[in-house]
Formats: C-alpha cells, sequence, structure tokens
C-alpha cells in the first residue's frame, strides 16, 4: 500500500464526503471547560479543568460517528455539550442548520425532541419510581407525537401515546407486559432497551449513545449492538457513540475520533484507523486492546505507555500527549500541533509520517 | 503449556466446591460441584459473566465467604491440606503469606485513611518478623518493582492521592509483600483504562514470573485471558462448562456458550462489518443443573437431550473438558460458527 | 423484528424444567415493594401497632376514661402524705389532685399525641419548604436558605422553643409552633441534601435531554425521589417531639389550662411525690416511652424498608 501522504487528491475526496446529504451536526472550535473553586464563603475561581478543549466534528446525515478515549479524556463532557447538557465555553454547535450555543431555553427545548441520548448505566438513567409505561409516555406528552406517528397512532390522545409506547417495546424487543414493569424488575440488557426505547420514542434525528454497553455483561452486549445498528437502518439515524472500547466502536462506527485530554487527535474513517492508525497515541491505544486470540496475543507487540493520564486542569504544553509518547521529540514539548489532514484521516501529530515508517507495530489488520 | 495433572501434587486443588447462600426458597447455589487444580507457577484463567460463581470460588479459597447464611462443602486443598472449615485465625495466617488477592476496584480495598506506605508495611509485619526501618525499606522496594515512580514519596501519601492505576500498583505491591505462592486476582483491570489496563497486566505476568507464584485470573474479558493464562476455565451458573489449555480453547472452542462469547463481541482481529451474532436471552434465563444444561434456555442449540441432571464435564482431548450434551464439532469450530452452520446443525 | 434478536426454540420439556417462575404482570413500584416490605417486618408492625393503640386510646379517651378527668372528686382522699394507690374502683389509683390516675392518662394521650403529631407536621411542612426552595433552585436561593437554616440550627432546640413560647405565650399552639420551628432546620437540611443528591443523579439529566421542563422534573422526579429520608426522619422525629412535648411542660410551658391532662405535666406534679407514690411518675413516664419506642420502631423499619439495598 502506497504512503497515505503521497496521496494530496485524497483530501478533496475527504472534503466531498462531509457534505454529501449534508452535515446533521457542525461542532467548531467547542471548548468546555469547568472552573475549580476555593474558599468558604465566596467561591473563588482558581483554575479551569479544560475538559473540552476546541474540537472540530462533522457528523454526516445517517452515519455514525465514534469518539474513542479513555476515562478523563473529556469524550462524554463533548457529548454533553452536543447536546447542550454543559453550557458550551466557546465555539459553536451547527445542528441541521440551528446554532445550539445561541439557543434559548425554551426554543432549545423544543428541540430536543429531535436529538436524544442514551446513557451507560440504565438503572441510574431510568427514574426507579417510574413505571415503564410512565418513562416511555412522559416524552410523548412534553412534546407530542411525531408527526408520522400521528398517521400512524391516531389523534394525539393518551390512548395513541400508549400505542406508540407498546409499539416501541416491541421494537426494542421486549413483550408489551413490561409496560406496568419498573426497572429495577429487569436486567441490566433489557433496562438499557428501555433507555433506548425512551430515546428513540420522540423520532428524533439524532441519537448520542454515550457508553451505551460498557455496563452491561458480555453476552448482551451484543443484542445492544444489534439492535442500535438495527434501530438506525429502521429509523434512518445518525448517532454519535461514545465508548473507550474501540472494539464496539469499530464496529459500529464509519468515522471516529480518538480523543485525548480534551482534544481530538486523530480522526479518520473505520476501516483506516484500525489498518493505518497515525498518532502515537491511537497506536498505544490499539495495541493495548487484548484480543481473545492466544497466538495473536504471544506475537503482539506493545507500545506500552509510560505513566498516567496528566491532569486536564494542567495539561502539558505544547503536544498534549508528549509527557506519555514514546516517540516524543523536542519540539513536541512546546509547539502545539494542528489536526492536520494526511490522506483519508486527520492527525494531530508533528511527527506522524515518522512515527508511520519506523514504529515496528504489529498493527492487527483484520483483512487477514 | 502441561495440563493441571503434572506428576506431583498441585498447589491448589478445589474438589467438587459447592457454596449456597440463603436457606429454604430462597436458596441459591453460587457454586455447583466446582474442581480445578492451579499447579505451582502457572497462570489459570476463570472467565465468567456477573453471577456465575467466579469470584465466589476465590472468595472460598481466601475463607472471605460471609459465616453466616452461606454454607460451603467440598475440599480447598492448599498444597494438600484443606482450607476449607479452618478458623478464622488460621486462615488470617494465610491469608497475605500464602495467597494473597487484588481486587477489582482498588480505591474501596485499600483503606483510605492510612498512607499506602503503612499498608504495606503492616502486611509485611504481621507476617514477618521485621524491624519498622526494614519493612518500609522493603515497602519502598516493591512500590518500584511495581512500576510506581518515586516510590519514598508515594509511601507517605494516601490512597485517594494516587491515580487509578497506581492505585491497583499499589494493591498488587500489597499482595506481593510477602512473596505469597499464590495470587488471586478478581477482575484486576476492570475498573482501569486500557492503556493502563494493558501496564498493569505486564506488570502482573512479569512479577508472577520473577517470583515464580502461581495465579488464578478472573475475568470476564477472553482477550485478558487470551494473552496471559495457561489454562482456562469458563464458568457458567456456578459450574465449569470448559476447561482448556489456552491455545486449544480458543482454537477449538466446544462449549456453546464459549463460542457464543467468542461471536458476540466486536473484535479487532475480526474483519469490520461481520455482524455480531449475540447470545440470546440474559444471564438470568436459567435452569438449575439438577434439572437440565443451565445455558440450555440461552443455546441455539438445545434439544430434548439438554434436559437431564447428569450434563458431565466430558474430556474430549487431553485437557480439554467440556459439559455439554451438544459440543461443537471441530470442522464447525474452523467454519467460524456462521449463522448457517448452526442452522444446519440443528435441523 | 428478528434482526434484534431470536429466541431459541425451546423444547417442551425445558420449559417445563425451567419451571413457571411467576412472573408478575403486574410490576411492583419501588413504594409497593417498600410497603410490602415494612409488612413483613416485625418491628414495624409492633411499632405500627403501638401507634395505633395509642391514637385509638385518644381518639376515644371520652368512652374508655372511667371518670371525667376536669373533676378532682376524691380530693378529700389525697393528702400531703398520702396518694391512695390502686383500688377496686381505681385501678391505677388516684393522682395528686384526687383525680383518677387511668383517666388522667389516657386522656393525656389525647393532648401528648396531638401536639407531637401537629408539631412534627408543621415541622416538615416548613423544612420541606425551605429545602425544597434550597434544593430546587440552588445558587443563590440555596446559600440564603441554608444560612438561615444555619442559625436556626445553631440554637439549642429546647432553647429556641422557650423563646418562641415566651414571645407566643403559654397557649398549646405555641407549644406547637415552638417544637415544630425547633425541626425545621432538621427537615430543611435533610430534604435539601437529598434532592442535591438526586439531581446529581443520570435520570435527572436525562430527563433534561428529554426536554422536560424544569418545574416537571423537580416536581415530579427528583421530590418524589428525595422523600424516602424525610419520611423516616418524619417518623422518629415524632417521638422526640412526643418528649419534648413533655419537657416543655415539666418546664412549665405547656397549656396554662391544668385541668387539661398531659403526660409531661403529670410527671412534674408527681416530682414532689417520687418517695410515697412512684406509680404516678413511672406511669406517665412508661407512657412517654412506650409511646416514643413505638415511632422509633416504625421509622427504622421505614428506613430498611425503603433502602435500596434492601431491594431483592
Amino acid at each position: 500500500m502506497s504512503s497515505p501522504v503521497e496521496r494530496p487528491e485524497a483530501a478533496a475526496t475527504l472534503a466531498d464526503q462531509g457534505t454529501e446529504g449534508g452535515n446533521l451536526l457542525t461542532v467548531r472550535g467547542l471548548k468546555v471547560h469547568y472552573p475549580i473553586r476555593k474558599g468558604l464563603v465566596f467561591d473563588r475561581t482558581v483554575g479551569h479543568v479544560q475538559a473540552v478543549d476546541g474540537v472540530d466534528l462533522d457528523v454526516p446525515r445517517g452515519q455514525t460517528y465514534g469518539l474513542v478515549g479513555e476515562s478523563g479524556c473529556g469524550k462524554s463532557t463533548l457529548g454533553r455539550a452536543l447536546l447542550q447538557l454543559e453550557d458550551a465555553t466557546a465555539g459553536s454547535v451547527d445542528f441541521d442548520g440551528t446554532e445550539l450555543t445561541k439557543l434559548s431555553g425554551e426554543r432549545l427545548r423544543v428541540l430536543r425532541r429531535r436529538m436524544q441520548m442514551v446513557f451507560q448505566d440504565p438503572m441510574a438513567s431510568l427514574d426507579p419510581r417510574q413505571s415503564v409505561q410512565s418513562l416511555l409516555i412522559e416524552p410523548l406528552r412534553v412534546h407530542g407525537l411525531a408527526p408520522a406517528d400521528v398517521e400512524e397512532f391516531g389523534p394525539d390522545s393518551p390512548s395513541s401515546h400508549l400505542a406508540k409506547a407498546a409499539a416501541m417495546l416491541e421494537v426494542v424487543g421486549l413483550p408489551r407486559a413490561s409496560l406496568a414493569k419498573y426497572p429495577h424488575e429487569f436486567s441490566g440488557g433489557q433496562r438499557q432497551r428501555i433507555g433506548i426505547a425512551r430515546a428513540m420514542i420522540l423520532n428524533p434525528d439524532l441519537v448520542i449513545a454515550d457508553e451505551p454497553v460498557s455496563a452491561l455483561d458480555v453476552s448482551v452486549q451484543a443484542q445492544v449492538i444489534n439492535l442500535l445498528e438495527h434501530l438506525q437502518d429502521l429509523f434512518g439515524l445518525t448517532y454519535v457513540v461514545i465508548a473507550h472500547d474501540l472494539a464496539v466502536v469499530r464496529h459500529i462506527s464509519d468515522r471516529i475520533g480518538v480523543m485525548y485530554l480534551g482534544h481530538i487527535v486523530e480522526e479518520a474513517d473505520a476501516d483506516t484507523l484500525y489498518a493505518e492508525p497515525m498518532h502515537p497515541y491511537t497506536l498505544a491505544l490499539m495495541s493495548a486492546i487484548p484480543v481473545p486470540d492466544p497466538v495473536l496475543e504471544d506475537s503482539r507487540e506493545r507500545v506500552l505507555l509510560a505513566g498516567d493520564l496528566p491532569s486536564p486542569a494542567n495539561p502539558p504544553a505544547g503536544c498534549r500527549f508528549h509527557t506519555r509518547c514514546p516517540f516524543v521529540q523536542d519540539d513536541c514539548r512546546t509547539v502545539v500541533p494542528e489536526l492536520r489532514v494526511l490522506g483519508p484521516r486527520k492527525v494531530a501529530c508533528h511527527h506522524a509520517e515518522e512515527i508511520h515508517q519506523q514504529a515496528a507495530v504489529t498493527v492487527i489488520d483484520g483483512t487477514d | 503449556m502441561n495440563a493441571p495433572q503434572s506428576s506431583s501434587d498441585p498447589l491448589l486443588s478445589i474438589r467438587n466446591l459447592d457454596v449456597t447462600f440463603g436457606r429454604g426458597d430462597k436458596e441459591t447455589r453460587a457454586v455447583d460441584g466446582v474442581s480445578y487444580d492451579v499447579p505451582a507457577g502457572t497462570i489459570v484463567g476463570v472467565v465468567g459473566e456477573s453471577g456465575s460463581g467466579k469470584s465466589v470460588t476465590s472468595l472460598a479459597v481466601m475463607g472471605l465467604l460471609p459465616q453466616r447464611g452461606c454454607r460451603t462443602s467440598g475440599e480447598i486443598l492448599f498444597d494438600g491440606v484443606n482450607l476449607l472449615g479452618r478458623s478464622d485465625a488460621e486462615m488470617s495466617r494465610i491469608r497475605g503469606k500464602e495467597i494473597a488477592m487484588v481486587f477489582q476496584d482498588p480505591m474501596s480495598s485499600l483503606n483510605p485513611v492510612v498512607p499506602v506506605g503503612t499498608q504495606v508495611t503492616e502486611v509485611l509485619r504481621t507476617h514477618e518478623k521485621v524491624s519498622a526501618a526494614e519493612a518500609r525499606d522493603r515497602a519502598g522496594d516493591l512500590l518500584k518493582r511495581c512500576g510506581i515512580p518515586d516510590p519514598l514519596r508515594r509511601l507517605k501519601e494516601y490512597p485517594h492521592q494516587l491515580s487509578g492505576g497506581m492505585r491497583q500498583r499499589a494493591m498488587i505491591a500489597i499482595a506481593l509483600a510477602c512473596k505469597p505462592r499464590l495470587l488471586i486476582c478478581d477482575e484486576p483491570t476492570t475498573a482501569l483504562d486500557v492503556t493502563i489496563q494493558a501496564q498493569v497486566l505486564e506488570l502482573l505476568a512479569e512479577l508472577v514470573s520473577d517470583l515464580g507464584t502461581a495465579m488464578i485470573m478472573i475475568t470476564h474479558d477472553l482477550g485478558v485471558v487470551a494473552g496471559l493464562c495457561d489454562h482456562v476455565n469458563v464458568m457458567y451458573a456456578g459450574r465449569i462448562v470448559e476447561s482448556a489449555p489456552r491455545r486449544e480453547l480458543f482454537a477449538n472452542p466446544q462449549h456453546r456458550y464459549t463460542q457464543g462469547l467468542l461471536h458476540s463481541i466486536p473484535r479487532l482481529d475480526h474483519p469490520r462489518g461481520a455482524p455480531l451474532q449475540p447470545i440470546p436471552g440474559t444471564p438470568r434465563d436459567t435452569v438449575a443443573w439438577d434439572k437440565a444444561c443451565a445455558f440450555a434456555p440461552r443455546c441455539r442449540y438445545v434439544t430434548e437431550e439438554c434436559v437431564t441432571p447428569e450434563i458431565d464435564l466430558d474430556e474430549l482431548s487431553a485437557g480439554h473438558q467440556v459439559r455439554c450434551v451438544h459440543p461443537a464439532t471441530r470442522a464447525e469450530t474452523i467454519a467460524d460458527g456462521s449463522a448457517a452452520t448452526a442452522q444446519e446443525a440443528t435441523a | 423484528m428478528s434482526a434484534t434478536e431470536t429466541q431459541p426454540d425451546r423444547p417442551a420439556s425445558l420449559v417445563e424444567a425451567m419451571g413457571t417462575r411467576t412472573e408478575d404482570e403486574q410490576g411492583t413500584s419501588l413504594w409497593a415493594g417498600a410497603a410490602k416490605r415494612l409488612i413483613k417486618n416485625p418491628a414495624a408492625i409492633a411499632g405500627a401497632a403501638i401507634i395505633v393503640l395509642f391514637i385509638l386510646v385518644a381518639v376515644f379517651a371520652d368512652l374508655l376514661a372511667p371518670y371525667d378527668p376536669a373533676k378532682s372528686q376524691w380530693i378529700s382522699e389525697v393528702s400531703t402524705s398520702r396518694v391512695p394507690g390502686p383500688s377496686p374502683g381505681h385501678p391505677l389509683g388516684l393522682d395528686p389532685f384526687g383525680s383518677d390516675l387511668l383517666t388522667q392518662l389516657i386522656f393525656g394521650a389525647r393532648q401528648s399525641l396531638l401536639i407531637g403529631v401537629v408539631s412534627t407536621l408543621l415541622g416538615l411542612l416548613g423544612g420541606a419548604l425551605l429545602g425544597g426552595l434550597a434544593g430546587a433552585f440552588g445558587g443563590w436561593v440555596d446559600l440564603l436558605v441554608m444560612r438561615v437554616v444555619d442559625i436556626l440550627l445553631s440554637i439549642p432546640s429546647l432553647l429556641l422553643a422557650v423563646s418562641v413560647a415566651a414571645v407566643v405565650g403559654r397557649t398549646p399552639t405555641a407549644l406547637m409552633v415552638a417544637i415544630a420551628a425547633a425541626q425545621v432546620p432538621i427537615f430543611a437540611r435533610l430534604l435539601r441534601g437529598s434532592m442535591l443528591a438526586q439531581r446529581g443523579q443520570d435520570y435527572v439529566l436525562a430527563s433534561f435531554s428529554l426536554g422536560l421542563r424544569r418545574r416537571t422534573i423537580v416536581m415530579s422526579h427528583v421530590l418524589p425521589n428525595s422523600l424516602g429520608p424525610v419520611l423516616v426522619q418524619a417518623t422518629l422525629t415524632l417521638a422526640t417531639a412526643i418528649i419534648e412535648v413533655a419537657a416543655l411542660s415539666y418546664l412549665g410551658l405547656g397549656a396554662p389550662d391544668p385541668t387539661v391532662a398531659e403526660w409531661g405535666r403529670m410527671l412534674v406534679k408527681a416530682q414532689e411525690r417520687l418517695a410515697q407514690a412512684p406509680q404516678l411518675t413511672l406511669l406517665p413516664g412508661a407512657c412517654i416511652a412506650v409511646t416514643a419506642l413505638g415511632f422509633t420502631l416504625l421509622g427504622e423499619a421505614l428506613r430498611e424498608a425503603l433502602d435500596p439495598k434492601s431491594r431483592r
């Protein structure tokens, strides 16, 4: 395979790909900084946690964008900021032509029908005192049935709300009898189905799934992943899937962004990213994932990272990854690398090309 | 890898272990006739989901099961001596000294109000006659060996001042303080990030081989087992359903549950776009082992024959045991369990 | 829909072996589940029995009491040196003013329970209002309310009660307000803390992301989930309230009408005759203790039943 660097025309196709069918979500320069407060009576801001620090995203309609990174990288904060569940410190979030960060409370609330969230822990994200019926109908009471559903279920009345709720339950694979039950009476996987049903019942355009399977038993995870894919086909949804598990993200995503300390350090379509990771962090992340194949495990060489994630309150100067990077050089410590287009991907590393050449890393190639 | 049945007696030998919680209607059998060996110097993996009994087994070995509301029977032979039924005082001489354990959540298993160093020296001074100064020196060495930078400063710090990875390293340092002969790791890396998990697993493998310690690695992650263990036991609903040397297990999984697990997880080493084949139902959909195969309600290959109390752990090839009425054939495994073969097999 | 999951065809014998796990068609809500656990708890039954018994006694005091409580019919039989003990007409004997002791105790239940319950309800109401305000709005409202509550809390409850009684005067209402005032900060802090904890839960974030209005989220999600600990506290506080009624009466801050029987005041009057007629102190004391015990038992059982850990 020729080196991706030698194909400048790839950059053009990359740009085209983004506009084809239009982006549902366009994010520019998004920052979320939390003030660190101290003081007994009067709070005093002593610094900022830079949870998300200048992120650009383009999420094409009908596709799945995967965000991977380890805890503390800001991926969950980013996910919430996309839905304005966190206040953005700076930057813009354009959702289907509407700038969300400047939207007033009530207009944003009404718009929430079109963008929903699936949470990690289905037990914590469902009100334990609500029956499934009440959980599913509540959003309909607030927003009303979507126009297409009014056609199918009749006038926007309590009985058609109930019919829609029952139909939604069936779509996610739960029996109708579940309507009368309460979250604590289900298993983890079933609860996640309820959470998904609730997110889907308003016929949203965009669904952000934050670690949708990591709290579930291994044997159940695949059910939920398949369900999410099935629903995407059924309703033509656009997903942003946030997860720490690269295997899950690769499976479900069209395009993937790798996050480290509030920055996106590499972005590429799923196959490219896994076939040819260019950022040293992506390399390390991929080589760290254990694979259930002893032959491969025995022959793999790992890029082991030294040390821990630095504090996002006091991120390292220059490249944020330089404190753990096995390929660190002098300029990494001072100059912040820009996210630059490199063949079919974007990467934020000064030395991506050299590292790609010299790194004698057994990259797992799914094509064998 | 050598099978557990080596010429000399294994270091740990669990024989027909039963653990039952509750009484009467609420009686639940968490561990049901589990037997396995851990030969000295080997790493044995125990794989299972929540409720499979994998952790309860190890707690029984440590003598850490609650005294009330819990009954055990069978034998846990450590160096030929039965640990079951030992008094708490006797067990506490063995715990930490001969057998040590690393838990999933290092934050809750470290004492939050005691400096890390004190927690390491405490173990040393409980089991060995060493002076305070010597204990401190050894604690520093231990932390350093466990990859904790600046160990002398870390000794004075409290658990909350350490990162998750560092806390788990500290836990490992405490566990290995007295050079135990058996180390039990219960999901030691589940709470950690992948890059930190890789560090910790590497460290564990290195330390265990340096010290000649045997290890039981309890995990739900088949990937962790694949890279680390000599022999693997797969547990479901309290019983071992498949037991094989590592390479054999992954090359030729024969129990339908093991197979199902391998096909239901997205894998980095498989081409993208291959659909996942989930195991239907939830671990709750089960049946008592004394009536049928507990996995039968979720199994695609279930037949009338599965409804029988006597499904034994059969040795199909050397060191490879399977508890299944319809184990996968080699041909099926090579066909990678595609949906087509699955359908044919049932027809 | 088969894309999501295909259940294997289970042979009939397997279905039989799995048994008919009686899956309730009707789900059990958390409240219903708590009620079930409560009914199964002997401590709760004992507590409730005690409380119901005393309430019945208080309500039907007129029917139960053998004599009229307001009249000192046997004043001639009582002297400074002697209070008659049990006799055929008076199963518990007389009190120092020549009334029947049993009658006094029965009517005392009415007064003590009434003041205890009403003051706790007042305290709960006030506390819930303040705490709810702080918990729902947060920010400067929270800061302001909680500083006020802190000030209230820094005053010892008896002192607070004495001051209120001093300002409002010696009436049963004053007594209730006084005791309630001492309870307000407890409830306020509890509800606020509970609400803050609930607000951090994912389901609140989920409600926001669904586009629910803030008012709906607070009123129909955060508040109901925060009430458990407050209910438990209210039950436990009832026990203290009854003791406090007695204590304030003992200090002479009780109802001014000396003919209205009240356990606390009975204790005061009996004090000087402790040596010659110990039953005069022991019996009202026992009544206070047993009622308080009843509420405590019920409160503790309620705490256990509402504890999420006791589920399943």
